[in-house]
């Protein structure tokens, strides 16, 4: 029985694992398939992609044609539920409302979090994304290669299934042969976009998605991912074989019932609930991680959200993947005579360096775009292109003025009309309404091109996350996280750059940008927005500045794992969900390793 | 108009427009998506796979007289033309009702800026000794609609109404083009299963010079 209430809970496992998205659906995933016993605790509900997932639905059968309110903030066919910004009975604090200073923390609380609705792009760090402060001498190194992650990311691509191409281009690793899915053939927009872009300059290449373009090849890829574990190739093969591939309709962000994408609760959790070793307890609110007198975790504690009862759960190994700064508040929030200011943080480094990714939007108008013939372009919900960082040699020769990079994430086409068509023409219209501004409606539809630059923030002092020491506490009387945040010009130059590049290639296609804002700290998204937020508990190889070591494991306890986005000591540009797997994976082996010689 | 109603124009006016989805498939960034709503709303764990009415979740809250003058605006701003028919045959009135009915901070910023439009063109309509803006001749209509339609070319003590038009303006746009008449008319042709994809035709890349 693999969904389980407390009560049916087994009195001992193997390892806890606290969360199920990215981190916690990988953690469990590699734990169980190598025979570990698991336990999986989830704050939110159990969900149901395969049943619950609005796949063709049009924006007339929803409420407010669908639009995001701040119980959908994504919109209303959105896969989330129970999450956003602000979730009911669960408040956080900050410091300030300000643009500048204000963070705003997503939780969704629900099966496999938020790998539900995700963007799915999946890049890989470069080289020098593991070892920034070497290369420029700002912020962090990790205790990591990419040569030691490298291994995990082929994993996890063959896994989860991603879509892009390899070009050799700087910080911009190939994966090996197989690894990855052919890209979806660009739309007008795409070649429009990329000509004028690559005429300033900037490369565009294949966009990297976990999109299967695809069937997975079941035969050779469990036996690369699972090597001497023929029973594990056999469950993962099986299950492979259950994904479709893309049917090229429906946005990814309502999730796939065909689980064409990856989701936790798509790719990770099947498979790893066939190998028979994992037990899931929806529904329950972990807040804090209990010590045995011999200084190790002995399990974990949470509210029961259906009963409002206080329940407990044991296991050898305890890990934390509930999202960087959820699992930097149960830290926080585990107290006692041993760690008086919570638990693994004798480094005082708990809930610190919390960063998010520096982001900037631009869209403008293309007369080449205008009046196209009908076309379906829905592909695989855009992204067949996008344009890695460029600017490495003039960033180190201090020639920008801000030290790190960041991608290009672009669309346009004639995507499924909706409550933004029309909307605010007057600047192509001159407020024309009746015969005429229909014909322009038809004119338009189609000619708008989006950018969206998504930046690397180097971790400052400024920006962290502690028990709000005003005492505020959610409904169940879990003290909430007060959040502080501050951007440094590294970021907001960063930004202002983003602008002007848009505003380029927007003016090289021909077209007009709507509006763009060469103030950076206008122009910079506020923190939180981007939903990219890690640290909190960063991995280090001093324990007297970091909270882990490269195993993701606790420097004070050694039993005590964080698999999340929290162990971070840098958030480079690309976006980090697959790092995330990456990094979860190689721990999870680590845990195995150390579980089989019974060293936890 | 009166001050009252004035400085809410103003504010409102001041205000981020509402986070709606762009079609980049980004979240809107105002900060009304991250302000708890004054109501109950459809929650935050709704069915997303039924089909939903207008006002299932709240109550629909425009008047029989306030619904036939939206109607009569929709229409002049959508009228049917050969391609596809006007706004109100497709469901747009009740689209705005349930939008400025609905309990979101974004929502709730709306109501009174429409409310107060849909006053003030029956006013406009009194000054011309007529019954109500409905009442009146089409081109009358036009031509109050004509001094609002373009917030930049409208004078000073027109601005106002001519920030509730171009919030209606895209109200009507929204419903209509959200509806199966309004993708039609785009010629939409997605949302549709398919085996492959083979993204931009070739020709059409000659044609455009993209080759």
């Amino acid at each position: 029985m693999p969904f389980v209430s407390p009560k049916s809970q087994q009195r001992e496992y193997d390892v806890i694992v606290v969360g199920s998205g990215a981190a916690g659906g990988q953690t469990a995933y590699t734990l169980c398939m190598e025979g570990a016993r698991v336990l999986m605790l989830e704050a939110g509900r159990r969900y149901a992609p395969e049943s619950e997932t609005a796949m063709f639905q049009t924006p007339d059968l929803a409420p407010l044609a669908g639009v995001g309110t701040p119980q959908k903030p994504f919109g209303f066919y959105d896969a989330t539920v129970d999450g956003g910004w602000q979730v009911p009975g669960e408040p956080y604090v900050r410091t300030t409302e300000d643009h500048g200073g204000r963070f705003d923390w997503w939780r969704a609380r629900m099966l496999g979090g938020r790998t539900n609705h995700w963007g799915r792009i999946s890049l890989r760090n470069g080289p020098y994304d593991f070892k920034p402060k070497s290369r420029d001498g700002l912020g962090f190194d990790w205790p990591i290669t990419y040569e030691d992650v490298a291994p995990y990311y082929d994993k996890v691509e063959l896994l989860i299934g991603v879509y892009g191409s390899n070009e050799g281009l700087e910080n911009t690793p190939n994966s090996p042969p197989g690894c990855l899915l052919p890209p979806p053939k660009p739309i007008v927009a795409d070649y429009a976009i990329a000509r004028s872009a690559r005429g300033l300059g900037i490369p565009v290449i294949a966009g990297h998605r976990a999109v299967l373009t695809r069937a997975l090849d079941h035969r050779s890829n469990p036996q690369r991912i699972h090597p001497g574990n023929a029973r594990a190739q056999g469950i993962l093969a099986a299950d492979m074989q259950a994904r479709a591939p893309c049917l090229w309709a429906t946005p990814c962000g309502r999730g796939c019932s065909i689980r064409a994408n990856y989701q936790s609760t798509t790719v990770h959790l099947p498979p790893a609930l066939a190998a028979g070793n994992l037990d899931i307890t929806t529904d329950a609110m972990v807040y804090e991680v209990t010590l045995g007198p011999d200084g190790k975790a002995s399990g974990v504690n949470f509210v029961d959200r259906t009963t409002g009862k206080h329940e407990q759960a044991r296991a050898r190994v305890v890990v934390l993947a509930a999202s960087a700064c959820e699992s930097a508040r149960i830290l926080l929030n585990s107290k006692s005579a041993h760690f008086p200011d919570g638990l693994a943080n004798s480094s005082g480094k708990v809930g610190r360096y919390i960063m998010d990714t520096v982001g900037s939007d631009v869209w403008g108008q293309v007369p080449l775009l205008e009046s196209l013939p009908p076309l379906n372009e829905d592909g695989a919900d855009g992204h067949a292109y996008y344009m890695p960082w460029w600017l490495y040699k003039e960033q180190l020769a201090g020639k920008l003025g801000f030290a790190r990079g960041y991608h290009v994430e672009f669309s346009g086409g004639r995507r499924m009309p909706g409550p933004e068509t029309g909307r605010r023409l007057e600047w192509l219209t001159g407020g024309n309404y009746g015969t005429k501004f229909k014909q322009d409606v038809r004119r338009y539809y189609g000619s708008f091109v989006y950018f969206s630059g998504r930046g690397e923030m180097i971790p400052n002092e400024h920006s962290y996350c502690e028990i709000d020491p005003g005492g505020v506490k959610d409904k169940w009387g879990i003290p909430v996280l007060r959040f502080h945040w501050q951007w440094s010009d590294h970021e907001t130059r960063q930004a202002a750059h983003m602008q002007r590049t848009f505003g380029d290639i927007i003016t090289a296609m021909g077209g007009k940008p709507h509006e763009i804002e060469t103030d950076g700290a206008k122009a910079i998204l506020p923190g939180g927005l981007i939903i990219h937020e890690v640290g909190g508990a960063i991995m280090g190889a001093d324990p007297k500045v970091s909270v882990t070591n490269q195993w993701c494991q606790t420097w004070d306890v050694p039993n005590l794992f964080v698999t999340d986005g929290a162990v971070f000591p840098s958030n480079a540009d690309k976006n980090p969900t697959l790092t995330i797997m990456a990094v979860a994976w190689r721990a999870a082996d680590h845990i195995l390793e150390r579980l089989r010689r019974k060293e936890l | 108009m009166d001050r009252r109603t004035t400085i809410k124009w103003m504010l409102a006016a001041s205000a981020a427009w509402p986070a709606w989805r762009s079609a980049a498939g980004q979240a809107g960034h105002g900060t009304a998506l991250r302000q708890p709503p004054a109501g109950p709303g459809y929650g935050t764990d709704p069915d997303l796979v039924t089909p939903h009415q207008r006002g299932e979740f709240w109550p629909l809250t425009l008047s029989a007289a306030q619904r036939r003058l939206a109607a009569v605006l929709s229409d002049l701003i959508i009228p049917a033309d050969q391609h596809s028919p006007s706004a109100s045959t497709v469901g747009v009135v009740e689209f705005i009702d349930e939008w400025v009915s609905a309990p979101y901070p974004d929502h709730q910023r709306d109501r009174p800026i429409v409310l107060d439009g849909l006053t003030w063109l029956d006013a406009q309509a009194a000054r011309r000794g007529a019954k109500g803006f409905a009442q009146l001749d089409a081109a009358t209509q036009t031509a109050i609609c004509d001094s609002i339609c373009d917030a930049t070319r409208a004078t000073a003590e027109l601005r106002e109404a001519a920030r509730f038009f171009a919030l209606y303006r895209d109200l009507t746009a929204a419903g209509f083009y959200s509806s199966p008449a309004g993708r039609r008319d785009l010629g939409y042709l997605g949302n549709v299963p398919l085996t492959s994809f083979e993204g931009a035709p070739p020709e059409l890349l000659k044609k455009l010079n993209l080759t």
